[in-house]
C-alpha cells in the first residue's frame, strides 16, 4: 500500500483538503462580517451597502481561488480568461436589461 | 377530467376538416396527412431495405459525433421541406388575396408564418449548423470525439423531440398564431386560450435546452481535445467560428429558456409576469426574448462564415488571407452581439438616448463583418480557382450578403426603423441575411464534406442547377419585398386592398416556387449522386486538395477518426504534411483506442421529452408526469452502467489503417483542375507547396 502512485495520491488529497479548509474558513469569516455590518450597526446607509457589496465580491474571489482552483499560474490562464469573459457578458446582459427596464419604468410613471 | 386531458375527437385535423369543410381546412388536413404518410413511408422504406437493425445499432443509438452530425442534418432537411412548402403557401395566398380574402383562413395563415419562422430558426437552421459543427469540428482539431459523447446524443434527441411536437401539431389541434417571437400579452392565456402557444413553448424549450448542452459540449471539446501542437491559432477558421457559436449558445439560450418558462407559468399557473394588468409587464418578455434573439442570429450566421472561409481557401488553393483579422473579427462579433438586442424593439417606448446607444452599437458590427468580406475576396485574388458548386454558393453569398448587410445598417438607425419596422422591408432584410448567410453556407458545407462522410462526391451539374435556382429564386422572392416595405406594406398580412402591389406579390410568388425548385434539385442532386457513386468515388479521401486535418483520414473516416492522433505544428496542417511529402506514411506504433459504446438512453430521453411536452400541451397530466419521471429514471439508471466504452485493440487499428494506406498509395494523383471530373481519385497531386 505504499507504492509511489499511492504516495502521490495521498499528497494530492492532503493539498486538496488544505485548500478546501482555508477556503471554507475565509468564506465563513466573510459571511459573518457581512451579517455583522447590519447586526452591530457598525456602518449605516450607503456605507453599509457598499461594505456588503465589497464583501460579496471578496466572497466570489475566495470561491474561485480555493474551490474552483483559479489563479494566475500559466496553466490556469484559460480558466481565468473564461471567468473574466463570463463576467463581461453577464455584466452586459444584466446591466443593459436594468438600464432598459428602469428607463421604461420611469417613462410609464 | 378525462384521461386524454383536453384532447377530443374534433381536435384531430381530419375530423375537423370533415366537420367544417373549406379549402383552408382541406389544406390543413392535407398537411396532416402528409406528415402521417411521410412517417409511414419512412417506416416502410426501412423495412423494405431490411435496415431496421443497421438503423438502430449504427445510427439511432450511436454516440459517434459523425453519425450524430449527419442525423442533425437529416432532421434539418426534413424540416426545411415543411417550412419551405409553408412559405410557398403563404406566397400563393398573398398573390391571390389582393382585394380578396384568398383561400386561407386568417387563423390558418397566422399559423403558417408562426410555424414557418419557428421551424426555420429552431428546427432547420439550428440542427443544420449544429450537425455541420458536430461532423467537422472534431475532425479538424484532430480529436476522436466530442468531450461528452452521451450529452451530444441527448442534445440531438431533445431537438428531435421538439421537432416531433411541431409535427404533432399538424395532426392534433393547431399551432400558435403568435409569430416566431410569441410576444405576450397576445400569447398569454386570456388572448390565446388554445393549445397552440403551449406547443410553441415546449417545442422551443426542448430545442433550446438541447442547444445549451451542445454549446457546452463544443466549447469544452475545443478547449480540451485539440491534437498535440494545435494551438488555438493553429485551428482552422471554422473551428474559431464554432468556438464563438458555442459561447453564444451557452449565454444566449438561457434567457430564452427563462422567457418560455415564465410564459408557461403565466399560462398554466396564472402567474402575472407578462399580463396586461395586475403588475405584469410584457416588456420583460421582449427584453428577455431579444437578449436571446440577437445573439441567436449570430449563432446562425457564424458557422456559415466558417464554412465560407474554408471554401474560399480550399477552392482558391491559397492560405486564408488575413487569418488573424478573421479570428479577431469573429470574436468581436461574438462580444458585440451581446450589446445590440434592443434594436429589435426600438419602437417600444424607451428614451431616445438608449435607442441611440444601441443603434450605434449595431452599426459597429458592420465593421468586423466588412473586414471579413474583404478577407474572403482577397483570398480568391490570384488563387487557383476551382469553380465547384460550393464555391458558387459562396460567391453568391458574398454579393448577396452585402446587400442584406447594408439594409441592416439602414435599419440600425432608430429614425428609419420607426418608418419600416414590422414591414416587409424587415422581412426582406432578414431573409437576405439568413438565406445567403446561413442556408447557402450550410448547403456549401454539404457539398464540401459530403465526400468525406460518404466517400463519393456530389454531382456538379445538379449542384449548379440548384445554385442557379436558389439564387434567382432568392432575388425574385425578396427584392420586391424591399420595395413593398418602403411603400408601407406590413409583415404578417394575409391580404391587401391595394391592387398596385399585385405585380410585386406575383414576382415574390414565382420566386418562392423557384426556391422550392432549388430544394428539389438539391435532393435530386443527392439521388443522382448516390446512383452514380462509382464514377464519383473519391476513395483517397482528399478530393479538394484539402488543407486541414480531416482530409488526411479515410472517407468515411473510421469511428475513431484518426488511427494515430496527428501532431500539428502549423495552420493548414494537412497542406504542410503534403508539402513535406509525409502524407500517407505509416506511423511507427499504434495504440489501443477507447470509444464510447452505443446506448439507447439519449433516444429514450428525447422521445420521453416529446411525450412530456405533448402531455403538458394537452393537459394530460399523467402522461407528462410519467414521462418526466422516465427521463430522470433513464439518467439515473445510466449512471449505474459500468461498461460504457469499448476498446479497439491496436492490432485491429493497425490492420485497418495499413490497408487504407496501401490502397491510397496505389491511387493516381489528381491535378487541381481535374477536381470536378471523374478523374478525381481523392488523392491530390503533391506539387510544389502553395
Ligand atoms: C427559402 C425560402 C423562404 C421563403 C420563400 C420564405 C418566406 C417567408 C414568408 C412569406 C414569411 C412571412 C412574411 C410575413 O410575415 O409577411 C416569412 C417569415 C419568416 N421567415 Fe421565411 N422564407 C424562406 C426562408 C427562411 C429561412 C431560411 C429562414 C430562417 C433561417 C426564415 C425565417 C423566417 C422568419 C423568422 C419569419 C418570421 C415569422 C414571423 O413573422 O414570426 N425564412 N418567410
Ligand atoms: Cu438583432
Amino acid at each position: 500500500m505504499t507504492g509511489p502512485r499511492n504516495e502521490e495520491e495521498h499528497e494530492e488529497l492532503r493539498r486538496e483538503r488544505r485548500a478546501l479548509t482555508i477556503g471554507a474558513v475565509q468564506a465563513l469569516i466573510l459571511t459573518c462580517a457581512a451579517f455583522a455590518i447590519p447586526a452591530t450597526g457598525l456602518l449605516t446607509g450607503l456605507a453599509a451597502l457598499a461594505g456588503i457589496a465589497l464583501l460579496g465580491v471578496l466572497q466570489i474571489a475566495v470561491h474561485f481561488r480555493w474551490f474552483l482552483h483559479l489563479d494566475l499560474r500559466r496553466s490556469h490562464r484559460h480558466d481565468l480568461q473564461l471567468v473574466l469573459f463570463t463576467v463581461l457578458i453577464v455584466t452586459l446582459m444584466v446591466g443593459g436589461s436594468i438600464w432598459i427596464l428602469f428607463d421604461l419604468h420611469d417613462r410609464m410613471m | 377530467m378525462s384521461l386524454l386531458g383536453i384532447l377530443g375527437w374534433s381536435d384531430i385535423i381530419f375530423v375537423k376538416a370533415w366537420q367544417n369543410p373549406s379549402i383552408s381546412e382541406a389544406i390543413a388536413a392535407g398537411a396532416g396527412g402528409a406528415a402521417v404518410l411521410g412517417a409511414l413511408g419512412a417506416a416502410v422504406l426501412v423495412t423494405w431495405l431490411g435496415a431496421w437493425r443497421t438503423l438502430w445499432t449504427g445510427w439511432l443509438t450511436s454516440l459517434d459525433h459523425k453519425k450524430i452530425g449527419i442525423m442533425y442534418i437529416v432532421l434539418a432537411l426534413v424540416m426545411i421541406a415543411r417550412a419551405l412548402i409553408e412559405a410557398v403557401l403563404m406566397r400563393v395566398q398573398q398573390a391571390a388575396a389582393v382585394g380578396d380574402p384568398g383561400f386561407l383562413s386568417a387563423d390558418h395563415y397566422n399559423q403558417l408564418f408562426t410555424t414557418h419562422g419557428t421551424i426555420m430558426i429552431f428546427f432547420m437552421a439550428m440542427p443544420f449548423l449544429t450537425g455541420v459543427i458536430n461532423y467537422v469540428m472534431p475532425l479538424q482539431i484532430g480529436s476522436r470525439d466530442m468531450s461528452f459523447p452521451m450529452m451530444n446524443a441527448v442534445s440531438l434527441w431533445l431537438t428531435v423531440g421538439g421537432a416531433i411536437l411541431m409535427m404533432a401539431s399538424l395532426i392534433f389541434g393547431s399551432f400558435s398564431t403568435g409569430g416566431w417571437s410569441a410576444y405576450p400579452p397576445y400569447t398569454g392565456a386570456s388572448f390565446s386560450p388554445g393549445v397552440g402557444v403551449d406547443y410553441w413553448i415546449w417545442a422551443v424549450t426542448l430545442a433550446s435546452v438541447g442547444s445549451t448542452l451542445t454549446g457546452i459540449n463544443i466549447a469544452v471539446t475545443i478547449y480540451k481535445r485539440r491534437a498535440p501542437g494545435m494551438t488555438l491559432f493553429h485551428m482552422p477558421l471554422f473551428c474559431w467560428t464554432a468556438l464563438a457559436v458555442s459561447i453564444l449558445m451557452i449565454f444566449a439560450m438561457s434567457p430564452l429558456t427563462v422567457a418560455t418558462a415564465m410564459l408557461a407559468l403565466d399560462r398554466y399557473a396564472e402567474f402575472k409576469f407578462f399580463t396586461n394588468g395586475d403588475g405584469g409587464n410584457m416588456m420583460i418578455y421582449a427584453n428577455l426574448f431579444w437578449l436571446f434573439g440577437h445573439p441567436e442570429v449570430y449563432i446562425l450566421i457564424l458557422p456559415a462564415f466558417g464554412v465560407y472561409s474554408e471554401v474560399f481557401t480550399t477552392f482558391s488553393g491559397k492560405t486564408l488571407y488575413g487569418y488573424r483579422s478573421l479570428v479577431l473579427a469573429t470574436m468581436c462579433i461574438a462580444v458585440l452581439s451581446f450589446t445590440v438586442w434592443l434594436h429589435h424593439f426600438f419602437t417600444m417606448g424607451q428614451s431616445a438616448e438608449i435607442n441611440a446607444a444601441f443603434g450605434i452599437a449595431t452599426m459597429l458590427i458592420g465593421i468586423p463583418t466588412g473586414v471579413k468580406v474583404y478577407d474572403w475576396l482577397l483570398t480568391m485574388v490570384r488563387g487557383r480557382i476551382v469553380a465547384s458548386t460550393a464555391l458558387i454558393f459562396s460567391s453568391v453569398f458574398l454579393v448577396t450578403f452585402v446587400v442584406g448587410g447594408v439594409t441592416g445598417i439602414i435599419l440600425a438607425n432608430p429614425d428609419v426603423d420607426y418608418q419600416v419596422h414590422n414591414s416587409l422591408f424587415l422581412v426582406a432584410h432578414f431573409h437576405n441575411m439568413l438565406i445567403p448567410g446561413l442556408l447557402f453556407g450550410m448547403i456549401a458545407a454539404v457539398q464540401v464534406w459530403f465526400p468525406k462522410a460518404f466517400g463519393f462526391r456530389l454531382d456538379e451539374r445538379w449542384g449548379r442547377i440548384s445554385a442557379l435556382l436558389w439564387t434567382a429564386g432568392f432575388y425574385l422572392a425578396f427584392m420586391p419585398l424591399y420595395a413593398m416595405g418602403l411603400g408601407g406594406a406590413m409583415r404578417r398580412m394575409r391580404s391587401w386592398a391595394d391592387p398596385d402591389w399585385w405585380p410585386w406579390l406575383l414576382a415574390a410568388e414565382i420566386g418562392a416556387f423557384l426556391l422550392l425548385g432549388g430544394l428539389a434539385t438539391l435532393l435530386m442532386q443527392f439521388w443522382v449522386s448516390v446512383r452514380n457513386r462509382r464514377a464519383l468515388a473519391v476513395p483517397g479521401g482528399d478530393p479538394w486538395d484539402g488543407r486541414t486535418l480531416e482530409w488526411g483520414t479515410s472517407s468515411p473516416p473510421p469511428e475513431y477518426n484518426f488511427a494515430v492522433v496527428p501532431q500539428v505544428d502549423s495552420r493548414d496542417a494537412f497542406t504542410a504534411v503534403k508539402a513535406a511529402g509525409r502524407a500517407y506514411s505509416a506511423p511507427e506504433t499504434y495504440e489501443d483506442i477507447e470509444m464510447p459504446k452505443a446506448t439507447m438512453v439519449p433516444l429514450a430521453i428525447g422521445l420521453l421529452a416529446a411525450a412530456c411536452g405533448f402531455g403538458l400541451t394537452w393537459h394530460i397530466w399523467w402522461l407528462a408526469l410519467l414521462a418526466f419521471i422516465g427521463i430522470w429514471g433513464a439518467v439515473i439508471l445510466r449512471s449505474f452502467q459500468r461498461e460504457t466504452s469499448r476498446v479497439i485493440p491496436a492490432a485491429e487499428v493497425a490492420r485497418q489503417h495499413e490497408a487504407w494506406l496501401e490502397m491510397v498509395r496505389g491511387l493516381p494523383q489528381t491535378p487541381r483542375r481535374a477536381g470536378l471530373t471523374p478523374a478525381n481519385s481523392g488523392r491530390a497531386e503533391q506539387g510544389e507547396p502553395a
